[in-house]
Order: structure tokens, then C-alpha cells, then sequence
């Protein structure tokens, strides 16, 4: 049974979250490395290159490595920081079962390993295949996530695995998909710098993705126009040229108004719209309705706003989309961003240097581990699980027969509720932190509470594995070796800087280990990360993104390979889309018309306010990583609840007050951050926090019918000044969950 | 090809603090960082200013030690005080106009930027111009400067009647000649030249919004 063993504030006695401060052998270890690795941060979907000092098998220290052109050596804090997270006193050093009053005892792999793959029998024989279900992650690299799918189709052969970066980038996947044709940025980052009119939708650049920030501003110095979507004054927006404080969920209104002020104004190419796409007529239809001040309600902005946007948008010589999380993490996610690319396509700038669009992924590796088959609804190489001949084809690779494939599975949070319902009983679960990153944490905590059998892989025991029956000590980054896909798209390499400490061990073992004890055993005799490269290569072949003329050998000549790729000679595919040829069988983008519709819940006289989330630059995701880095936690020690004056006013709350940010489901009382930097009507908390700072507890469990991400970006609550929480864990550092 | 030079663009800062944090890990003095970064007054906006030495032509701060603890470079680096002179008496913290050396009690001396000397002694660039997210620091030639970024990169400040030359370049709009005011018109942000403040308040955008 997936219970706490202890009470929370021994468990981070034992486990942490501890500050690691000093580099090992203290500050003066890096003057004389032994060596220096070329390398890339592991904390968001840029993959900066970086270099990794080694003193006696230790990481000590970084240097910028200025020749990797994606960076040029910048880096924000988190990269900076990384190296603190090797040699860190909170490192899982060996397995762990659970000691029910006790805690956690080390146990030897055989047994562990043994004990998870018996739980995994039992439960599929006596409750189907089906109710075992595996949980991934997107900060692993392509090889694992390949590895992954491949254990839960093969071995397990449960139609239930899916991963966090259901969290993430699967609204823009799905609409990338729809329109385009293919699920990846359109551009190389390069051309960010030609456009000459940028539309930011959505995304905190210099927080989320610092190092955009030097090539928006590039853009900016040869003339670029920027417009910034966002219900709070970034530091990005601060100064752009139009700054829209849209409110959260109604970018519809604007993206619509545009469209029909660029319309009204002959800014669409009309000759590109009939050689190159189908479905305008639709859209034409569907936005004449959304005159300036119809759209404006809707996105609750002036509608001389939504003018100038179509103004600086619509006849600009060249221009480049940037959207993320902010259109994403809706329950119309999935049309938010649909009716954004609309506004690229009608213009025909796309597929050129200098215009074009991207996503902007969140997660390490949030492009390619979601290429290699470990969504509940895909098989490696973008391919539909659905559709028997990518079925044949995995099947073909795999050895296996066809119908031994699963069909498609629950996605991340939907697995959390057949968990809650009883129908899925056991899980194994990787790079992923639930109990900091789902919606209603409560929810999920009871879900949890119920398996039967639940095991973790991670390196540090996270808020989600504390639940865990079995923990498996695993690597990171710099401890192995694979590949990623960076936001533009661009395969690169991390290369294996230090060994795995104690008897922790490669991911990737881990799951053959275990795959051999539950499934054919001649599936996964990889003997190295190289292995599950050469196998993915074949697996992605003639698939959306074809990764098989990509060799590790070319990734380092070229600094890194661009896919699609399909042969040895080929040199990788930077721009997606140029000449107008899309990637639909038809050759041609279509178009998408959407409606707006308000979200699972809007604010109301009881909650009358709109709460919003999002992250800070100190750190990364659900903070199992970052929350144990001194400098990073110095920098952001806990969350905080924005607020405009305005309303602080309204609430008796001063700068620094506690305040209780209550919902339907939850509440968590933090420190009020008054700023008149974010719309009246909205509250924001970052999300990295667990336990009762979690702003999770409050957030909805509704998601977008498509692309299943949930709605993060907007439910209702209302905020009353509070006093000190007193709870259990309120004396723990901020790090874990406490308050200053 | 001309040497290359620091700028500091302000208008770039995203206030991330890779810069400080990075200093920190500078061999030289490695664990402590060099370089701060001002919050001009987050209640009103979210705009930032990284402060670091600008390695005045004629130091100040080395002219007023008593211990001659602050030694300039030929090439014009004024470097953070001696370990063995220095006796801690703030003349150098009182004196600067840009207010950039700290007194560090833990070690009873005064530490501050040295122009990353190891490194862009040896064609290195600074540690904090490397890793600039923004480039609001950036480290290059004039001529790559001039020929990338709007506008006019300055070293020269007016305080009172007291002109004074930096090595440090700052970026400002092509019709700005020298700067009138310290920094600390940046900091405050009272009497900035683009005085801000009205436009980063968000609720004053949304003229007819129902708000709270
Ligand atoms: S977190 Fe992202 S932007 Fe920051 S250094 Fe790492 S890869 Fe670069
Ligand atoms: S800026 Fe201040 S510390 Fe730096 S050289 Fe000038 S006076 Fe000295
Ligand atoms: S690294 Fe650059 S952008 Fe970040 S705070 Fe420092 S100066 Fe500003």
C-alpha cells in the first residue's frame, strides 16, 4: 500500500530536501580540474551547452562553453548551478523498500528488483495488463523514453503509460499537428533574430527560457516589433513595443481579432492561402464575428489593443510566433494555439528565414521525449498507435506480433483517476514528481495512497516517491549518456561526465533489469545507451520524425542533426515548411477554425478571483532537483501569491502578509508579493512548492479534451489575509515545504 | 580588429541573476559574487540593473585608500583589494560614485569586480558577460557593438562638476552624449529619463475593465 511510512518532517531528515552549497573538496576544487566535459544543461528544452569540471570523479565546477552556437556559453542560474546537484548529500545511494514506522531500508537490487517484478505479475494476472501503468518523464533522454515505451508495450504489454510532458507540450503538439502537419518547432532559433515582428503568446521567455531573451533582443536591435500576450508584465514585456495583459484563457479574443482586422485590411495572402492550404473559408467565417470590440470582452483588454497587434502583425515584412504553457494549460488549450498558427499560415509567413513559429518546450528533453513512443497515444517516431501500419511497423522492430501491441492507454492525470477508481492497481513511475506537479494535489494523494504496488526510479527521494514500496536508486544527466532534442528541434548529445554514485545505476539498466524479469527476455539486451540509440533509429524510420540518418558521430560533427533525417547523407532539416509544403499527405497547412469557450471554471461571486501559475527562473519543474541547490533556493527560497495593489487594497493585505488562496478544492497560505505588474483580477503563484505551499492544491482537475493537459492557468479562487499557518510541516525549510 | 570591451545595456536586463551567480563561480574568489543586481522597486516594476565595477580611468576608490590596497593594471583594471593591505575602512565603500565596492565582514576586506583578471587577461570574457542570458552584459569589439545594438555606447559621467571616464561602456539612446546623474537615478528610478513607472502598472492598460 502506497503510504507515507513516516511523518513528512522525519522523512526530510533523512532525505531532504537538504541545500547543497559548496562544490565537493569545497570552493577552491576547480582551479585544477582533472577534466573538462563538453556537455548540456539538463533544466529546460534549450539544452544550453555547458562544460563540466571533474576534480577526483567529482563534478566541481562549470565552464560556458562559448563554441556550442545555440548559447555561445550563456546560461541562466539553474545552468549555472547544475554541477551542485552531483555529490549531493540527498543522493540515493542504494534500493529502498518501504519500513512502515521506520521509513526507508536499504535493501540489496536483486530483492528490490524481485519484489517490484513480482507486484507487477501479480497484479496483471489477477486485474489484466492494463492495471499496471507506467509514468515517465520528458527530462529523460530519447534513448529512455524510447526505452520506456518499448517496457510498457513489450514487457508489460499495458496500454497505460504516459508521461509528464502530458504537463507540458501536448497542446502544442496536437495543433502543430493539425495545422502543420508535424509536432515540432517550424524554425531554427536562428531565425528569431531575422523576423521582423515577433508575437509572444503566453511565454515568460526571461524566466522560462532566459536564453530566447538575447534572441528576441537581437531581433528587437534590427527592427524587429514585439507584442507580448501575458496577464502579467514580464520582465520581457516590460519593453516591447505592445505589451496585451491579456486576461488568462482569453487569447482566443485576440488572436481572432486580429484575424479579422487583418482580414478587413487585406493583410492575408490570399495567393498562399489558395496554393497552400485548405479550411480558410471556415476561419473566415468563424472570425467575422470577432470584431476588435466583440474579441476584446472575450480577452478583457482594450480593443485598441487587438488593432495595433493586427497593425504590427499583419503587413510586417517578416514575422516569427513564439507561444508556451500560458495558451497551453487550458482546457481549449489545444484551440488557443490553434488559432495562433491561423495567424501565421493566413499571412503565408512560414517555412522562410526569419518567419515562421515555434513552441517553446519546457521540459530537458520536452521535444524528443515525445517522439519515441512513451505517450499513451503514440509509437516511436511520432507515430498513431492507432494506425495498424505504424502498428506493423513497431511490430516489425520489436519482433513481436502486432497484436501483442497494446492499443491506446489513459493519459498522466487519467491514470491517476482510474487509480483513484480502483481499476489501476500498481505503478512504476520515472522522472516525475505528481505530488508537487498534478492539478488537486489532494486528489492525488488519495489516489496514490490506494495501489497496491507502487515503484520509483529517481535519484532523490521526491515528494511523489516518499509513497513509493520500492525505490530504485537511478542517475543523472551527467551520470549517462543519450541524446536529446532541443526546443528548435536539433538532436544533440550529453556525454557521461562522472559515474553514478554508491550502487545507484543507469536508468536504462534499471528497466532492463526489470523488463528481464517480467517480459521476453530477449527484448532488451542493450548493453549500453548507444544500443537503445541504434534500435530508436530503425523504430523512428519513415515515421514524422525520422531520426535514422542521425549517428551520435554526426550529432558531434555538426553540433547537433535536425530532424526529420531519413538517411545517412542527409544533413537534417533546420526550417521546416519551406516552399509551402507542409506535411500533410495533402502537402498543404489546414487551416483550423476555433471558437472560444470559457474555461472548466471561471470566477464567480463565491471565488471571484482568477488564479494563475507559472514558474521562476531559480527553478526547474516540481523542484526535486533545483529545491536542494543552495544558490538556487537563496535566489527563490518559496512561493508567493502575486497581487495588484488594487486588490490588496480591497483585501487589507499588505507586502509580505500571509494570505490563503482558497478553491473548490484546496488551499495553500503563503506570503502576499503586492505588484502592480499583474492584472487586478488575477493572482499568481509559482508552482514549484510542495505539500501545503503547493499551489497545486487549489488548481483544477479538468483537462482539454485532445491533448489531456490540464487546465493549470486558470480556475477560480478567492484570497483572505491569514495568519502563520500552523501545519506539521510549516517549520521545515522552504526548500521542503516550509515557510521562512 | 579593435580590443574588446564591456557594455551594459540595461534595457536588456531580465533580472535573472545568472550574472551573480556565476561570478560566484569564479576561481578568483570563488563562493562570494562581485557583481549585484539592483531591484529597482518590484511593487512598481519588474526592471533590474546589474552593478558592477566600471573601472574608472583615474579610481577613486584607489585614490582615497589609505593603505593603497587597490591597484590599477597598465590595461586599466582596477583591480579588488590586496589581501595583506587592505584594513577594511570603507573610504574606498564612501567613496565610489557608483557605489559598487562591499565591505565583507567575514574576511575584514573589501571585495569587488575585478574584470574577471584571470580570465580576459588571458582573451577570456568576464564570467558575467558569458553567461548573460539577455547580453545586457556583453563582453566584444566597439565596432561589433555599434554595428548589432541601437544605441550609443558611452563611458563618460557627470557627477556634480566631476567628470569621470570608465572602461565600462554603457549603451543608451543615440542622442545621449554623457550621463548626468549616478546610478543611483536608475536605482530610485524617481527622476529616470523614461520615468517608467505609470506604464508598468498593468491595471492602468486596461481602461474600461471591470476590476476588482
Ligand atoms: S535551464 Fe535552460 S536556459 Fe537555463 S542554462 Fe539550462 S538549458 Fe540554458
Ligand atoms: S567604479 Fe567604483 S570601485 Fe570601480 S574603479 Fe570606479 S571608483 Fe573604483
Ligand atoms: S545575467 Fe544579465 S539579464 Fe540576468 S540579471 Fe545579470 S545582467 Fe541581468
Amino acid at each position: 500500500m502506497a503510504k507515507l511510512p513516516i511523518a513528512i518532517p522525519q522523512l526530510v531528515e533523512s532525505f531532504g530536501p537538504h541545500l547543497h552549497q559548496t562544490p565537493p573538496g569545497g570552493w577552491t576544487s576547480a582551479e585544477e580540474p582533472d577534466r573538462v566535459v563538453k556537455t548540456h544543461c539538463c533544466f529546460c528544452g534549450q539544452q544550453c551547452g555547458i562544460q563540466l569540471k571533474v576534480k577526483n570523479e567529482r563534478i566541481v565546477g562549470f565552464d560556458p562553453w562559448e563554441e556550442f552556437s545555440f548559447n555561445s556559453g550563456k546560461l541562466c542560474p539553474k545552468g549555472v548551478k547544475r554541477y551542485l546537484q552531483g555529490d549531493h548529500p540527498d543522493r540515493l545511494l542504494a534500493p529502498l523498500e518501504r519500513a512502515p514506522g521506520k521509513g526507508f531500508r536499504p535493501i540489496d537490487w536483486n530483492t528490490a528488483l524481485d519484489r517490484t517484478a513480482a507486484a507487477i505479475n501479480r497484479i496483471q494476472a489477477v486485474h489484466g495488463n492494463d492495471a499496471f501503468a507506467v509514468l515517465s518523464g520528458a527530462s529523460l533522454t530519447n534513448e529512455k523514453a524510447y526505452l520506456m515505451g518499448k517496457f510498457a508495450r513489450v514487457a508489460l504489454r499495458t496500454a497505460n503509460i504516459d508521461y509528464n510532458g502530458r504537463l507540458c507540450m501536448v497542446s502544442a503538439a496536437a495543433a502543430s499537428k493539425k495545422i502543420l502537419g508535424y509536432d515540432r518547432a517550424a524554425n531554427p532559433w536562428s531565425d528569431i533574430r531575422k523576423s521582423k515582428c515577433i508575437l509572444v503568446a503566453g511565454a515568460n521567455i526571461a524566466e522560462c527560457a532566459p536564453i530566447t531573451t538575447d534572441y528576441l533582443w537581437s531581433a528587437r536591435e534590427a527592427g524587429a516589433k514585439i507584442i507580448v500576450l501575458d496577464p502579467r508584465m514580464t520582465p520581457i514585456a516590460r519593453t516591447v513595443d505592445l505589451y496585451i495583459p491579456v486576461r488568462s484563457g482569453g487569447d482566443i479574443g485576440i488572436f481572432n481579432g486580429m484575424l479579422h482586422v487583418m482580414i478587413e485590411r487585406g493583410w492575408i495572402d490570399r495567393a498562399f492561402i489558395d496554393a497552400h492550404t485548405t479550411g480558410f473559408d471556415e476561419v473566415e467565417r468563424v472570425v467575422r464575428r470577432y470584431t476588435p470590440e466583440y474579441a476584446a470582452k472575450i480577452a478583457g483588454v482594450p480593443a485598441s489593443m487587438i488593432v495595433r497587434a493586427a497593425e504590427l502583425w499583419g503587413p510586417a515584412e517578416s514575422s516569427f510566433l513564439l507561444h508556451s504553457r500560458g495558451i497551453e494549460h487550458h482546457t481549449k488549450g489545444v484551440d488557443n494555439c490553434m488559432a495562433a498558427i491561423n495567424l501565421v499560415v493566413a499571412t503565408g509567413r512560414i517555412g522562410r528565414e526569419g518567419s515562421g513559429y515555434a513552441m517553446i518546450t519546457g521540459q530537458g528533453n520536452g521535444q524528443g521525449a515525445r517522439e519515441q513512443g512513451q505517450k499513451c497515444d503514440q509509437l516511436p517516431g511520432h507515430r498513431d498507435i492507432e494506425n495498424p501500419a505504424h502498428r506493423e511497423h513497431m511490430a516489425r522492430v520489436w519482433g513481436v506480433s502486432e497484436a501483442t501491441i497494446p492499443h491506446k492507454g489513459l493519459s498522466a492525470l487519467e491514470i491517476f483517476e482510474a487509480a483513484h477508481a480502483g481499476t489501476i492497481k500498481g505503478m512504476l513511475l520515472m522522472s516525475f514528481n505528481p505530488m508537487v506537479s498534478l492539478p488537486d494535489q489532494g486528489f492525488i494523494r488519495e489516489a496514490l495512497e490506494k495501489l497496491e504496488h507502487f515503484a520509483v526510479i529517481d535519484f532523490f527521494l521526491s515528494e511523489t516517491a516518499r509513497f513509493a514500496d520500492v525505490v530504485f536508486p537511478g542517475s543523472l544527466m551527467e551520470e549517462d549518456e543519450g541524446t536529446t532534442t532541443n526546443v528548435e528541434g536539433r538532436v544533440i548529445r550529453h556525454r557521461k561526465v562522472v559515474h553514478p554514485p554508491g550502487e545507484a545505476r543507469e536508468d536504462w539498466r534499471i528497466i532492463c533489469d526489470l523488463a528481464r524479469r517480467v517480459g521476453p527476455k530477449d527484448k532488451f539486451e542493450f548493453d549500453s545507451p548507444r544500443a537503445i540509440f541504434e534500435e530508436l533509429r530503425a523504430a523512428s524510420r519513415g515515421g514524422a520524425s525520422d531520426y535514422y540518418g542521425i549517428t551520435w558521430e554526426k550529432i558531434d560533427e555538426r553540433q547537433g542533426v535536425f530532424w526529420p533525417c531519413p538517411d545517412l547523407d542527409h544533413p537534417g532539416t533546420p526550417r521546416l515548411y519551406e516552399g509551402g509544403k507542409f506535411a500533410h499527405p495533402d502537402g498543404k497547412a489546414h487551416f483550423q477554425p476555433v471558437e472560444w469557450r470559457p474555461a472548466a471554471e471561471e470566477p464567480d461571486a463565491e471565488y471571484p478571483l482568477t488564479l494563475t501559475s507559472g514558474r521562476v527562473v531559480a527553478h526547474y519543474l516540481s523542484g526535486n532537483q533545483t529545491r536542494r541547490i543552495g544558490a538556487l533556493v537563496k535566489q527563490t527560497p518559496e512561493p508567493y501569491c502575486e497581487m495588484h495593489p488594487r486588490l490588496a487594497e480591497k483585501l487589507e493585505v499588505e507586502d509580505g502578509d500571509f494570505v490563503a488562496i482558497e478553491s473548490r478544492r484546496g488551499t495553500t497560505t503563503l506570503r502576499a508579493m503586492i505588484v502592480k505588474t499583474i492584472r487586478p483580477d488575477h493572482v499568481f503563484v509559482p508552482y514549484h512548492w510542495p505539500l501545503q505551499r503547493a499551489v497545486n492544491n487549489c488548481t483544477i482537475r479538468a483537462i482539454d479534451p485532445v491533448s489531456k493537459i490540464p487546465e493549470f492557468k486558470i480556475c477560480a479562487v478567492r484570497v483572505k489575509r491569514a495568519s502563520r499557518p500552523t501545519d506539521e510541516n510549516v517549520q521545515l525549510g522552504p526548500e521542503a515545504g516550509g515557510l521562512r | 580588429m579593435s580590443e574588446l570591451a564591456f557594455f551594459i545595456d540595461y534595457s536588456r536586463c531580465i533580472g535573472c541573476r545568472s550574472c551573480v551567480q556565476a561570478c560566484e563561480e569564479c576561481d578568483t574568489h570563488r563562493g562570494t559574487s562581485m557583481i549585484h543586481l539592483e531591484t529597482i522597486e518590484r511593487r512598481n516594476t519588474v526592471q533590474t540593473a546589474p552593478q558592477m565595477c566600471m573601472h574608472c580611468e583615474d579610481p577613486i576608490c584607489a585614490r582615497v585608500c589609505p593603505a593603497d590596497a587597490i591597484k590599477q593594471t597598465p590595461d586599466g583594471v582596477t583591480q579588488s583589494s590586496l589581501k595583506p593591505r587592505c584594513i577594511g575602512c570603507e573610504n574606498c565603500v564612501m567613496s565610489c560614485p557608483f557605489g559598487v565596492p562591499k565591505y565583507e565582514a567575514s574576511i575584514d576586506q573589501m571585495m569587488k569586480c575585478d574584470y574577471c583578471y584571470d580570465r580576459t587577461s588571458t582573451g577570456k570574457k568576464p564570467m558575467c558577460a558569458t553567461v548573460c542570458p539577455s547580453q545586457a552584459l556583453t563582453f566584444a569589439t566597439r565596432e561589433e557593438v555599434e554595428r548589432t545594438r541601437r544605441g550609443r555606447a558611452i563611458n563618460e559621467w557627470k557627477f556634480g562638476d566631476e567628470i569621470v571616464r570608465t572602461k565600462v561602456f554603457v549603451l543608451v539612446p543615440l542622442a545621449t552624449e554623457r550621463i548626468d546623474v549616478g546610478l543611483t537615478a536608475l536605482r530610485t528610478k524617481k527622476n529616470g529619463p523614461e520615468a517608467r513607472v505609470p506604464s508598468d502598472d498593468v491595471a492602468a492598460l486596461l481602461e474600461n475593465e471591470v476590476l476588482p
